[in-house]
Protein backbone atom coordinates (compact mmCIF):
# COMPACT_ATOMS: atom_id res chain seq x y z
CA UNK A 1 0.00 0.00 0.00
CA UNK A 2 2.41 2.07 0.96
CA UNK A 3 6.31 2.07 -0.13
CA UNK A 4 9.31 3.86 0.68
CA UNK A 5 13.03 3.44 -0.74
CA UNK A 6 15.67 4.95 -0.09
CA UNK A 7 14.08 8.06 1.05
CA UNK A 8 16.38 10.67 2.68
CA UNK A 9 14.84 14.05 4.36
CA UNK A 10 16.86 17.08 5.39
CA UNK A 11 15.73 20.57 6.76
CA UNK A 12 16.62 23.90 5.25
CA UNK A 13 20.74 22.93 5.19
CA UNK A 14 20.62 20.73 8.31
CA UNK A 15 22.20 17.10 8.64
CA UNK A 16 19.43 14.70 7.31
CA UNK A 17 17.01 14.03 9.93
CA UNK A 18 16.01 10.58 8.03
CA UNK A 19 17.97 8.61 5.95
CA UNK A 20 18.09 5.65 3.91
CA UNK A 21 14.16 4.49 4.97
CA UNK A 22 13.49 1.30 3.02
CA UNK A 23 10.23 -0.03 4.15
CA UNK A 24 7.14 -0.87 3.18
CA UNK A 25 3.50 -0.55 5.27
CA UNK A 26 1.24 -3.19 3.79
CA UNK A 27 -2.48 -3.83 3.77
CA UNK A 28 -4.33 -4.61 7.18
CA UNK A 29 -0.92 -4.16 8.82
CA UNK A 30 -0.27 -3.01 12.12
CA UNK A 31 2.68 -1.44 13.32
CA UNK A 32 4.11 0.40 15.65
CA UNK A 33 6.57 3.73 15.48
CA UNK A 34 9.09 3.81 18.11
CA UNK A 35 12.50 5.52 18.98
CA UNK A 36 13.49 8.56 21.22
CA UNK A 37 12.41 11.83 20.81
CA UNK A 38 13.75 14.01 17.89
CA UNK A 39 14.82 10.61 16.11
CA UNK A 40 12.35 11.57 13.63
CA UNK A 41 8.95 9.82 14.12
CA UNK A 42 6.36 12.93 13.29
CA UNK A 43 8.26 13.82 10.58
CA UNK A 44 8.05 10.42 9.10
CA UNK A 45 4.69 10.59 9.83
CA UNK A 46 4.08 14.06 7.46
CA UNK A 47 6.07 12.01 5.04
CA UNK A 48 3.33 8.62 5.17
CA UNK A 49 0.78 11.75 5.59
CA UNK A 50 1.55 13.26 1.87
CA UNK A 51 2.07 16.46 4.31
CA UNK A 52 6.00 17.06 3.45
CA UNK A 53 8.17 15.70 0.61
CA UNK A 54 10.90 13.77 1.15
CA UNK A 55 15.05 15.53 0.38
CA UNK A 56 15.40 12.49 -1.76
CA UNK A 57 14.25 9.17 -2.65
CA UNK A 58 11.12 7.34 -4.52
CA UNK A 59 7.62 6.86 -2.19
CA UNK A 60 4.70 5.20 -3.41
CA UNK A 61 1.48 5.92 -1.77
CA UNK A 62 -1.67 3.47 -3.12
CA UNK A 63 0.45 2.35 -6.09
CA UNK A 64 1.52 6.27 -7.32
CA UNK A 65 4.71 7.56 -7.45
CA UNK A 66 4.45 11.08 -4.68
CA UNK A 67 6.50 12.86 -7.06
CA UNK A 68 4.37 12.87 -9.84
CA UNK A 69 1.28 13.60 -8.70
CA UNK A 70 -0.02 17.45 -8.81
CA UNK A 71 -0.59 18.89 -5.67
CA UNK A 72 -4.12 19.90 -6.05
CA UNK A 73 -4.64 15.99 -5.89
CA UNK A 74 -2.97 15.48 -2.47
CA UNK A 75 -6.30 16.03 -0.96
CA UNK A 76 -7.99 13.14 -2.59
CA UNK A 77 -5.01 10.88 -1.88
CA UNK A 78 -4.83 11.86 1.84
CA UNK A 79 -8.67 11.27 2.73
CA UNK A 80 -7.61 7.65 2.24
CA UNK A 81 -5.43 8.48 5.55
CA UNK A 82 -6.73 8.90 8.59
CA UNK A 83 -4.39 10.74 11.30
CA UNK A 84 -4.58 11.58 14.78
CA UNK A 85 -2.27 13.48 17.32
CA UNK A 86 -1.34 13.89 20.64
CA UNK A 87 -2.72 17.38 21.42
CA UNK A 88 -6.35 15.92 19.46
CA UNK A 89 -6.34 18.91 17.56
CA UNK A 90 -10.13 19.11 18.03
CA UNK A 91 -11.89 22.42 17.09
CA UNK A 92 -13.14 24.21 20.37
CA UNK A 93 -15.76 25.57 18.54
CA UNK A 94 -17.60 22.62 17.34
CA UNK A 95 -19.64 20.04 19.45
CA UNK A 96 -18.06 16.07 19.34
CA UNK A 97 -20.47 15.31 16.91
CA UNK A 98 -19.58 18.51 14.67
CA UNK A 99 -15.97 17.41 14.87
CA UNK A 100 -16.20 13.83 13.87
CA UNK A 101 -18.36 14.81 11.45
CA UNK A 102 -15.87 17.09 9.72
CA UNK A 103 -14.06 15.03 7.33
CA UNK A 104 -17.59 14.60 5.31
CA UNK A 105 -18.40 17.69 5.56
CA UNK A 106 -15.58 18.76 4.08
CA UNK A 107 -16.37 16.54 1.42
CA UNK A 108 -19.46 18.36 0.67
CA UNK A 109 -21.98 15.63 1.80
CA UNK A 110 -25.32 16.84 3.40
CA UNK A 111 -25.76 16.37 7.13
CA UNK A 112 -28.70 14.35 6.61
CA UNK A 113 -26.73 11.46 4.66
CA UNK A 114 -24.54 10.83 7.34
CA UNK A 115 -25.91 11.79 11.11
CA UNK A 116 -26.58 8.52 12.08
CA UNK A 117 -23.20 7.06 10.65
CA UNK A 118 -21.24 9.64 13.29
CA UNK A 119 -24.06 8.68 15.63
CA UNK A 120 -22.92 4.79 15.37
CA UNK A 121 -19.33 5.38 15.43
CA UNK A 122 -19.45 7.54 18.55
CA UNK A 123 -21.49 5.13 20.58
CA UNK A 124 -18.70 2.62 18.80
CA UNK A 125 -15.89 4.76 20.49
CA UNK A 126 -17.73 4.98 23.26
CA UNK A 127 -18.84 8.74 23.04
CA UNK A 128 -22.25 7.91 22.78
CA UNK A 129 -23.24 10.27 25.53
CA UNK A 130 -21.11 13.00 24.72
CA UNK A 131 -22.20 13.90 21.43
CA UNK A 132 -23.35 17.35 21.81
CA UNK A 133 -20.45 17.93 24.64
CA UNK A 134 -17.54 20.86 23.95
CA UNK A 135 -14.08 19.41 23.71
CA UNK A 136 -13.55 21.50 26.44
CA UNK A 137 -15.86 19.33 29.03
CA UNK A 138 -14.21 16.00 27.12
CA UNK A 139 -11.48 14.63 29.69
CA UNK A 140 -8.12 13.91 27.76
CA UNK A 141 -9.30 9.92 27.16
CA UNK A 142 -12.44 10.95 25.64
CA UNK A 143 -10.88 13.73 23.49
CA UNK A 144 -8.63 11.56 22.02
CA UNK A 145 -11.43 8.86 21.37
CA UNK A 146 -13.30 11.68 19.48
CA UNK A 147 -10.06 12.23 17.56
CA UNK A 148 -9.74 8.80 16.70
CA UNK A 149 -13.14 8.61 15.35
CA UNK A 150 -13.01 11.97 13.42
CA UNK A 151 -9.70 10.00 11.71
CA UNK A 152 -11.83 6.72 11.10
CA UNK A 153 -15.03 8.62 9.27
CA UNK A 154 -14.61 8.25 6.25
CA UNK A 155 -13.11 4.82 6.36
CA UNK A 156 -9.68 5.21 5.79
CA UNK A 157 -7.22 2.60 4.28
CA UNK A 158 -4.04 3.14 6.74
CA UNK A 159 -4.57 5.09 10.62
CA UNK A 160 -1.51 7.41 11.45
CA UNK A 161 -1.60 8.04 15.00
CA UNK A 162 1.18 10.19 16.72
CA UNK A 163 1.56 9.44 20.13
CA UNK A 164 -1.89 8.67 20.52
CA UNK A 165 -1.89 7.90 24.17
CA UNK A 166 1.16 10.72 25.52
CA UNK A 167 -2.24 12.94 27.08
CA UNK A 168 -4.15 9.74 28.80
CA UNK A 169 -3.46 7.38 31.85
CA UNK A 170 -2.47 4.03 31.33
CA UNK A 171 -6.04 2.41 31.65
CA UNK A 172 -7.30 4.65 29.04
CA UNK A 173 -4.12 4.27 27.25
CA UNK A 174 -5.33 0.37 26.82
CA UNK A 175 -8.87 1.28 26.17
CA UNK A 176 -7.67 3.31 23.52
CA UNK A 177 -5.37 0.60 22.24
CA UNK A 178 -7.89 -1.76 22.15
CA UNK A 179 -9.74 0.58 19.46
CA UNK A 180 -6.59 0.41 17.80
CA UNK A 181 -6.87 -3.61 17.52
CA UNK A 182 -9.94 -3.45 16.82
CA UNK A 183 -9.60 -1.34 13.86
CA UNK A 184 -6.89 -3.37 12.50
CA UNK A 185 -9.02 -6.67 12.61
CA UNK A 186 -11.81 -5.14 10.59
CA UNK A 187 -9.20 -4.48 8.35
CA UNK A 188 -7.63 -0.75 8.36
CA UNK A 189 -3.92 -0.64 8.54
CA UNK A 190 -2.48 1.36 11.55
CA UNK A 191 0.75 2.70 12.04
CA UNK A 192 1.38 4.16 16.18
CA UNK A 193 4.14 6.39 17.02
CA UNK A 194 5.33 6.00 20.37
CA UNK A 195 7.41 5.40 23.10
CA UNK A 196 5.32 4.12 25.46
CA UNK A 197 7.48 0.41 25.80
CA UNK A 198 4.62 -0.65 28.32
CA UNK A 199 2.16 -0.01 25.46
CA UNK A 200 4.11 -1.90 23.04
CA UNK A 201 4.85 -4.81 25.14
CA UNK A 202 1.06 -5.30 25.33
CA UNK A 203 0.89 -6.11 21.60
CA UNK A 204 3.18 -8.38 19.67
CA UNK A 205 2.96 -6.40 16.75
CA UNK A 206 5.68 -5.12 14.32
CA UNK A 207 8.46 -2.38 15.30
CA UNK A 208 9.82 0.39 13.39
CA UNK A 209 12.68 1.19 15.44
CA UNK A 210 14.25 4.55 14.47
CA UNK A 211 17.35 6.10 15.92
CA UNK A 212 19.70 9.00 14.31
CA UNK A 213 17.47 9.04 11.61
CA UNK A 214 18.09 5.11 10.36
CA UNK A 215 15.20 2.81 10.16
CA UNK A 216 15.01 -0.54 12.00
CA UNK A 217 12.22 -3.32 11.46
CA UNK A 218 11.55 -5.99 13.65
CA UNK A 219 9.02 -8.31 12.37
CA UNK B 1 -12.58 1.07 0.22
CA UNK B 2 -12.58 -1.09 3.40
CA UNK B 3 -16.61 -1.48 4.45
CA UNK B 4 -15.61 -3.45 7.69
CA UNK B 5 -13.13 -0.19 9.30
CA UNK B 6 -16.39 1.35 10.42
CA UNK B 7 -20.23 0.42 11.78
CA UNK B 8 -22.60 1.47 9.58
CA UNK B 9 -25.78 0.25 11.01
CA UNK B 10 -26.76 -0.10 14.00
CA UNK B 11 -26.69 -3.96 14.50
CA UNK B 12 -23.69 -4.21 12.64
CA UNK B 13 -22.54 -1.49 15.65
CA UNK B 14 -23.45 -3.47 18.50
CA UNK B 15 -21.53 -6.28 17.36
CA UNK B 16 -18.15 -4.75 16.58
CA UNK B 17 -18.15 -2.44 19.74
CA UNK B 18 -14.94 -3.19 21.36
CA UNK B 19 -15.31 -5.11 24.62
CA UNK B 20 -14.64 -1.85 26.84
CA UNK B 21 -17.94 -0.71 25.01
CA UNK B 22 -20.07 -3.69 25.12
CA UNK B 23 -23.00 -3.16 27.13
CA UNK B 24 -26.05 -5.39 27.15
CA UNK B 25 -29.30 -3.42 26.54
CA UNK B 26 -32.81 -4.37 25.95
CA UNK B 27 -34.23 -3.83 22.61
CA UNK B 28 -37.37 -1.52 23.93
CA UNK B 29 -34.38 0.71 25.68
CA UNK B 30 -31.79 0.71 22.83
CA UNK B 31 -34.86 1.97 20.62
CA UNK B 32 -35.63 4.80 23.54
CA UNK B 33 -31.92 5.97 23.40
CA UNK B 34 -31.98 6.44 19.38
CA UNK B 35 -35.10 8.73 19.91
CA UNK B 36 -33.50 10.53 22.15
CA UNK B 37 -30.50 11.26 20.15
CA UNK B 38 -30.76 14.69 19.02
CA UNK B 39 -27.41 17.03 16.99
CA UNK B 40 -27.88 20.96 17.62
CA UNK B 41 -27.75 22.71 14.42
CA UNK B 42 -24.33 22.55 12.75
CA UNK B 43 -22.33 25.55 13.70
CA UNK B 44 -19.89 27.02 10.77
CA UNK B 45 -16.23 25.76 10.22
CA UNK B 46 -15.26 28.92 10.89
CA UNK B 47 -16.85 31.08 13.97
CA UNK B 48 -17.64 34.69 13.20
CA UNK B 49 -16.50 35.80 16.32
CA UNK B 50 -12.96 35.08 15.05
CA UNK B 51 -12.72 36.82 12.45
CA UNK B 52 -12.49 40.87 13.66
CA UNK B 53 -15.12 42.15 10.86
CA UNK B 54 -16.66 44.88 11.94
CA UNK B 55 -13.91 47.43 11.28
CA UNK B 56 -13.44 45.58 7.72
CA UNK B 57 -17.68 46.51 7.18
CA UNK B 58 -16.86 49.97 8.69
CA UNK B 59 -14.10 50.39 5.71
CA UNK B 60 -16.38 48.72 2.90
CA UNK B 61 -19.48 50.81 4.14
CA UNK B 62 -17.04 54.15 3.52
CA UNK B 63 -15.39 52.65 0.75
CA UNK B 64 -19.18 51.99 -0.99
CA UNK B 65 -20.46 55.45 0.31
CA UNK B 66 -17.46 56.94 -1.56
CA UNK B 67 -18.13 54.89 -5.06
CA UNK B 68 -21.67 55.72 -4.96
CA UNK B 69 -20.93 59.29 -3.97
CA UNK B 70 -18.94 59.78 -7.06
CA UNK B 71 -20.93 57.58 -9.33
CA UNK B 72 -23.83 60.04 -8.24
CA UNK B 73 -22.16 63.30 -8.44
CA UNK B 74 -20.48 62.20 -11.76
CA UNK B 75 -24.00 61.50 -13.37
CA UNK B 76 -25.64 64.43 -11.92
CA UNK B 77 -22.59 66.75 -13.84
CA UNK B 78 -23.30 64.64 -16.80
CA UNK B 79 -27.25 65.55 -16.31
CA UNK B 80 -26.77 69.30 -15.72
CA UNK B 81 -23.87 69.35 -18.79
CA UNK B 82 -26.38 67.74 -20.92
CA UNK B 83 -28.80 69.94 -20.05
CA UNK B 84 -27.01 73.05 -20.55
CA UNK B 85 -25.59 72.12 -23.66
CA UNK B 86 -29.21 71.33 -25.18
CA UNK B 87 -30.42 74.81 -24.29
CA UNK B 88 -27.07 76.20 -25.71
CA UNK B 89 -27.61 74.66 -28.92
CA UNK B 90 -30.96 75.42 -29.28
CA UNK B 91 -29.80 79.05 -29.69
CA UNK B 92 -27.71 81.07 -31.93
CA UNK B 93 -26.76 84.88 -31.41
CA UNK B 94 -26.09 87.34 -33.63
CA UNK B 95 -24.47 89.98 -32.40
CA UNK B 96 -24.03 93.57 -34.27
CA UNK B 97 -21.48 95.75 -33.22
CA UNK B 98 -22.30 100.00 -33.14
CA UNK B 99 -20.44 101.96 -36.28
CA UNK B 100 -20.59 105.20 -37.83
CA UNK B 101 -23.38 106.03 -39.55
CA UNK B 102 -24.84 102.47 -38.97
CA UNK B 103 -28.44 102.35 -38.42
CA UNK B 104 -28.72 99.61 -35.23
CA UNK B 105 -32.60 98.78 -35.36
CA UNK B 106 -32.41 98.56 -39.30
CA UNK B 107 -29.21 96.64 -39.22
CA UNK B 108 -30.95 94.29 -36.38
CA UNK B 109 -34.25 93.72 -38.35
CA UNK B 110 -32.29 93.02 -41.63
CA UNK B 111 -30.25 90.19 -39.58
CA UNK B 112 -32.92 88.94 -37.72
CA UNK B 113 -34.95 88.55 -41.27
CA UNK B 114 -31.57 87.01 -43.32
CA UNK B 115 -31.79 84.38 -40.80
CA UNK B 116 -35.13 83.43 -40.90
CA UNK B 117 -34.22 82.61 -44.23
CA UNK B 118 -32.81 79.43 -43.66
CA UNK B 119 -34.26 76.47 -43.52
CA UNK B 120 -33.68 75.13 -39.94
CA UNK B 121 -34.27 78.22 -37.80
CA UNK B 122 -37.76 78.78 -35.86
CA UNK B 123 -37.70 82.78 -34.23
CA UNK B 124 -36.04 85.75 -34.51
CA UNK B 125 -35.65 87.85 -31.29
CA UNK B 126 -34.48 91.20 -31.10
CA UNK B 127 -33.43 92.31 -27.78
CA UNK B 128 -34.33 95.55 -26.78
CA UNK B 129 -32.73 98.24 -25.14
CA UNK B 130 -34.03 97.27 -21.77
CA UNK B 131 -32.87 93.84 -21.91
CA UNK B 132 -29.75 94.58 -22.89
CA UNK B 133 -29.18 97.16 -20.26
CA UNK B 134 -30.49 93.90 -18.15
CA UNK B 135 -27.94 92.18 -19.24
CA UNK B 136 -25.07 94.56 -18.09
CA UNK B 137 -26.89 95.51 -15.03
CA UNK B 138 -24.10 93.34 -13.21
CA UNK B 139 -21.48 95.41 -14.78
CA UNK B 140 -22.40 99.00 -15.05
CA UNK B 141 -24.98 99.93 -12.80
CA UNK B 142 -28.57 100.65 -13.19
CA UNK B 143 -30.01 103.96 -15.35
CA UNK B 144 -27.70 103.08 -18.34
CA UNK B 145 -27.87 105.07 -21.25
CA UNK B 146 -27.08 102.83 -24.29
CA UNK B 147 -27.25 105.70 -26.48
CA UNK B 148 -24.11 106.93 -24.40
CA UNK B 149 -21.63 103.62 -25.34
CA UNK B 150 -21.06 101.84 -28.02
CA UNK B 151 -22.57 98.62 -26.52
CA UNK B 152 -23.31 96.13 -29.28
CA UNK B 153 -26.68 94.79 -29.93
CA UNK B 154 -28.12 91.11 -30.14
CA UNK B 155 -31.17 89.11 -32.28
CA UNK B 156 -31.78 85.88 -30.71
CA UNK B 157 -32.39 82.63 -33.46
CA UNK B 158 -33.98 79.54 -32.06
CA UNK B 159 -32.73 76.75 -33.99
CA UNK B 160 -34.84 73.24 -34.82
CA UNK B 161 -31.47 71.41 -33.03
CA UNK B 162 -32.36 68.18 -35.19
CA UNK B 163 -31.93 70.00 -38.48
CA UNK B 164 -30.12 72.91 -37.72
CA UNK B 165 -29.50 75.79 -40.50
CA UNK B 166 -26.42 76.11 -42.65
CA UNK B 167 -24.42 78.09 -40.00
CA UNK B 168 -21.15 78.86 -42.17
CA UNK B 169 -23.44 79.96 -45.52
CA UNK B 170 -25.46 81.92 -42.34
CA UNK B 171 -22.50 83.66 -41.30
CA UNK B 172 -20.85 84.41 -44.98
CA UNK B 173 -24.32 86.58 -45.78
CA UNK B 174 -24.33 88.42 -42.95
CA UNK B 175 -20.91 89.44 -43.66
CA UNK B 176 -21.60 90.41 -46.76
CA UNK B 177 -24.92 92.39 -46.00
CA UNK B 178 -24.08 93.79 -42.62
CA UNK B 179 -20.32 93.86 -42.07
CA UNK B 180 -21.19 94.87 -38.54
CA UNK B 181 -22.46 91.64 -37.63
CA UNK B 182 -20.99 88.19 -36.22
CA UNK B 183 -22.80 84.69 -35.69
CA UNK B 184 -22.29 83.44 -32.83
CA UNK B 185 -23.51 79.63 -33.19
CA UNK B 186 -22.15 78.45 -29.39
CA UNK B 187 -19.57 75.84 -30.48
CA UNK B 188 -17.15 76.94 -28.19
CA UNK B 189 -19.67 76.74 -25.36
CA UNK B 190 -20.57 73.53 -26.55
CA UNK B 191 -17.60 72.22 -27.05
CA UNK B 192 -16.23 72.78 -23.49
CA UNK B 193 -19.03 71.81 -21.89
CA UNK B 194 -18.45 68.39 -23.69
CA UNK B 195 -15.03 68.48 -22.55
CA UNK B 196 -15.51 69.25 -19.20
CA UNK B 197 -18.69 66.06 -19.00
CA UNK B 198 -16.29 64.21 -20.22
CA UNK B 199 -13.02 64.74 -18.20
CA UNK B 200 -15.87 64.57 -15.26
CA UNK B 201 -16.56 61.07 -15.65
CA UNK B 202 -12.64 60.50 -16.10
CA UNK B 203 -11.79 61.69 -12.92
CA UNK B 204 -15.30 60.01 -11.12
CA UNK B 205 -13.40 57.03 -12.90
CA UNK B 206 -10.37 57.69 -11.78
CA UNK B 207 -11.99 57.94 -7.99
CA UNK B 208 -13.84 54.95 -8.55
CA UNK B 209 -10.44 53.09 -9.48
CA UNK B 210 -8.61 54.01 -6.88
CA UNK B 211 -11.66 53.11 -4.20
CA UNK B 212 -11.70 50.18 -5.05
CA UNK B 213 -8.10 49.63 -5.32
CA UNK B 214 -7.59 50.35 -1.60
CA UNK B 215 -11.00 48.35 -0.60
CA UNK B 216 -9.41 45.60 -2.43
CA UNK B 217 -6.23 45.67 -0.46
CA UNK B 218 -7.71 46.48 2.40
CA UNK B 219 -9.91 42.91 1.92
CA UNK B 220 -6.56 41.39 1.22
CA UNK B 221 -5.28 42.33 4.43
CA UNK B 222 -8.04 41.61 6.19
CA UNK B 223 -8.29 37.81 5.13
CA UNK B 224 -4.45 37.97 5.70
CA UNK B 225 -5.13 38.61 8.97
CA UNK B 226 -8.43 36.03 9.32
CA UNK B 227 -6.55 32.91 7.86
CA UNK B 228 -3.26 34.08 10.35
CA UNK B 229 -6.27 33.90 13.39
CA UNK B 230 -7.64 30.83 11.99
CA UNK B 231 -4.33 28.85 11.55
CA UNK B 232 -4.95 26.27 13.63
CA UNK B 233 -8.81 25.64 11.97
CA UNK B 234 -6.95 25.63 8.60
CA UNK B 235 -4.28 22.88 9.77
CA UNK B 236 -7.26 20.69 10.67
CA UNK B 237 -9.11 21.26 7.86
CA UNK B 238 -5.48 20.30 5.71
CA UNK B 239 -5.63 17.00 7.91
CA UNK B 240 -8.81 15.97 7.21
CA UNK B 241 -8.63 16.27 3.44
CA UNK B 242 -9.99 19.77 2.94
CA UNK B 243 -9.56 21.49 -0.75
CA UNK B 244 -7.70 24.84 -0.73
CA UNK B 245 -11.78 25.87 -2.35
CA UNK B 246 -13.49 24.38 0.21
CA UNK B 247 -11.37 25.94 3.19
CA UNK B 248 -12.03 29.38 0.46
CA UNK B 249 -15.55 28.49 0.57
CA UNK B 250 -16.06 28.72 4.20
CA UNK B 251 -13.69 31.76 4.48
CA UNK B 252 -16.12 33.80 1.81
CA UNK B 253 -19.20 33.07 2.89
CA UNK B 254 -17.81 35.66 5.87
CA UNK B 255 -16.81 37.92 3.79
CA UNK B 256 -19.58 38.00 1.78
CA UNK B 257 -21.79 38.54 4.26
CA UNK B 258 -19.55 41.51 5.89
CA UNK B 259 -18.93 43.27 2.38
CA UNK B 260 -23.16 43.04 1.81
CA UNK B 261 -23.80 44.31 5.28
CA UNK B 262 -21.12 47.05 4.68
CA UNK B 263 -21.31 48.20 1.33
CA UNK B 264 -25.62 48.35 1.46
CA UNK B 265 -24.74 50.60 4.67
CA UNK B 266 -22.74 52.82 2.62
CA UNK B 267 -24.55 52.93 -0.63
CA UNK B 268 -28.16 53.14 1.43
CA UNK B 269 -26.31 56.46 3.13
CA UNK B 270 -25.43 57.76 -0.23
CA UNK B 271 -28.32 57.28 -1.93
CA UNK B 272 -30.22 58.62 1.49
CA UNK B 273 -28.01 61.97 0.92
CA UNK B 274 -28.67 62.64 -2.26
CA UNK B 275 -32.76 61.96 -1.65
CA UNK B 276 -32.46 64.17 0.84
CA UNK B 277 -30.41 66.83 -0.89
CA UNK B 278 -33.01 66.77 -3.97
CA UNK B 279 -35.96 67.24 -1.09
CA UNK B 280 -34.40 70.14 0.13
CA UNK B 281 -33.94 71.83 -3.40
CA UNK B 282 -37.47 70.84 -4.28
CA UNK B 283 -38.68 72.90 -1.34
CA UNK B 284 -35.97 75.65 -0.95
CA UNK B 285 -37.26 76.66 -4.62
CA UNK B 286 -36.62 80.35 -5.71
CA UNK B 287 -34.47 80.77 -2.23
CA UNK B 288 -31.04 82.46 -2.47
CA UNK B 289 -29.22 78.95 -0.60
CA UNK B 290 -30.73 77.17 -3.48
CA UNK B 291 -30.12 79.40 -6.25
CA UNK B 292 -26.29 79.25 -5.42
CA UNK B 293 -26.17 75.38 -4.63
CA UNK B 294 -28.13 74.97 -8.00
CA UNK B 295 -25.79 77.48 -9.65
CA UNK B 296 -22.63 74.96 -8.22
CA UNK B 297 -23.75 71.52 -8.63
CA UNK B 298 -26.94 71.93 -10.55
CA UNK B 299 -29.59 69.70 -9.89
CA UNK B 300 -29.04 67.29 -7.05
CA UNK B 301 -32.03 64.97 -8.70
CA UNK B 302 -29.76 61.28 -9.74
CA UNK B 303 -32.94 59.75 -11.25
CA UNK B 304 -33.91 56.25 -11.34
CA UNK B 305 -30.33 55.60 -13.26
CA UNK B 306 -28.41 56.83 -10.96
CA UNK B 307 -30.01 54.76 -7.70
CA UNK B 308 -29.81 51.72 -9.94
CA UNK B 309 -26.03 52.70 -10.70
CA UNK B 310 -25.63 52.87 -6.74
CA UNK B 311 -27.26 49.50 -6.56
CA UNK B 312 -25.03 48.29 -9.13
CA UNK B 313 -21.81 49.60 -7.11
CA UNK B 314 -23.13 47.59 -3.83
CA UNK B 315 -23.25 44.76 -5.81
CA UNK B 316 -19.93 45.23 -7.10
CA UNK B 317 -18.44 45.91 -3.91
CA UNK B 318 -19.91 43.21 -2.60
CA UNK B 319 -18.72 40.71 -5.43
CA UNK B 320 -15.00 42.06 -5.27
CA UNK B 321 -14.71 41.94 -1.75
CA UNK B 322 -15.92 37.73 -1.94
CA UNK B 323 -13.80 37.21 -5.04
CA UNK B 324 -10.84 39.17 -3.41
CA UNK B 325 -11.26 36.93 -0.47
CA UNK B 326 -11.50 33.71 -2.26
CA UNK B 327 -7.98 34.13 -4.45
CA UNK B 328 -6.65 35.44 -1.33
CA UNK B 329 -7.32 32.44 0.74
CA UNK B 330 -6.74 30.08 -2.09
CA UNK B 331 -3.41 31.63 -2.80
CA UNK B 332 -2.72 31.92 0.94
CA UNK B 333 -3.18 28.33 1.35
CA UNK B 334 -1.29 26.92 -1.96
CA UNK B 335 1.75 29.14 -0.09
CA UNK B 336 1.41 27.56 3.38
CA UNK B 337 1.14 23.93 1.95
CA UNK B 338 4.02 24.61 -0.12
CA UNK B 339 6.14 26.14 2.17
CA UNK B 340 4.82 22.73 5.08
CA UNK B 341 5.36 20.23 2.11
CA UNK B 342 9.21 21.81 1.51
CA UNK B 343 11.44 20.83 3.94
CA UNK B 344 14.19 22.77 2.51
CA UNK B 345 11.64 25.95 3.55
CA UNK B 346 10.47 24.19 6.57
CA UNK B 347 12.12 25.07 9.88
CA UNK B 348 11.11 21.16 11.06
CA UNK B 349 9.94 22.54 14.50
CA UNK B 350 6.90 20.05 14.12
CA UNK B 351 9.67 17.43 13.89
CA UNK B 352 10.24 14.80 16.88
Amino acid sequence: MIHFENVGLRYGMGPEILRDMTFDIPKRSFQFLTGPSGAGKTTLLRLLFMSLHPTRGIIHMFGRDLSQIPRAELPMLRRRVGIVFQDFRLLDHLTTYENVALPLRVRGKEESSYRNDVIELLKWVGLGERINVLPAVLSGGEKQRAAIARALMDQPEILLADEPTGNVDPPMARRLLNLFLELNRLGTAVVIATHDLALMDQVDARRMILTEGRLDIYE
Amino acid sequence: MNELSRPKATKSAQSQKPESEQQAQPAGQKQARRVEMRVRPTAPILPPSNIQGNALMVVIAIMAFLACLTLGAVSMVRATASSWQSQISREITIQIKPDDGLDMNAALKKARDLALTFVGTREGTIMDESATARLLEPWLGTGLNLADLPVPRLVIVTIDEKNPPDFAGMRDLLKTEIPQAFLDDHRTWVDRLVSMAHTTVLIGMGVLVLVFTAMILTVIFATRGALSGNRHIVEVLHFVGAESSFVAGEFQKHFLKISIKGSAAGGALAAAMFAIANMWQANSLATPESDQASALFGSFTIGMGGYLGIFATMIVIALLTTLTARFTVMRTIDEIDLIRSDPARSDGLSAS
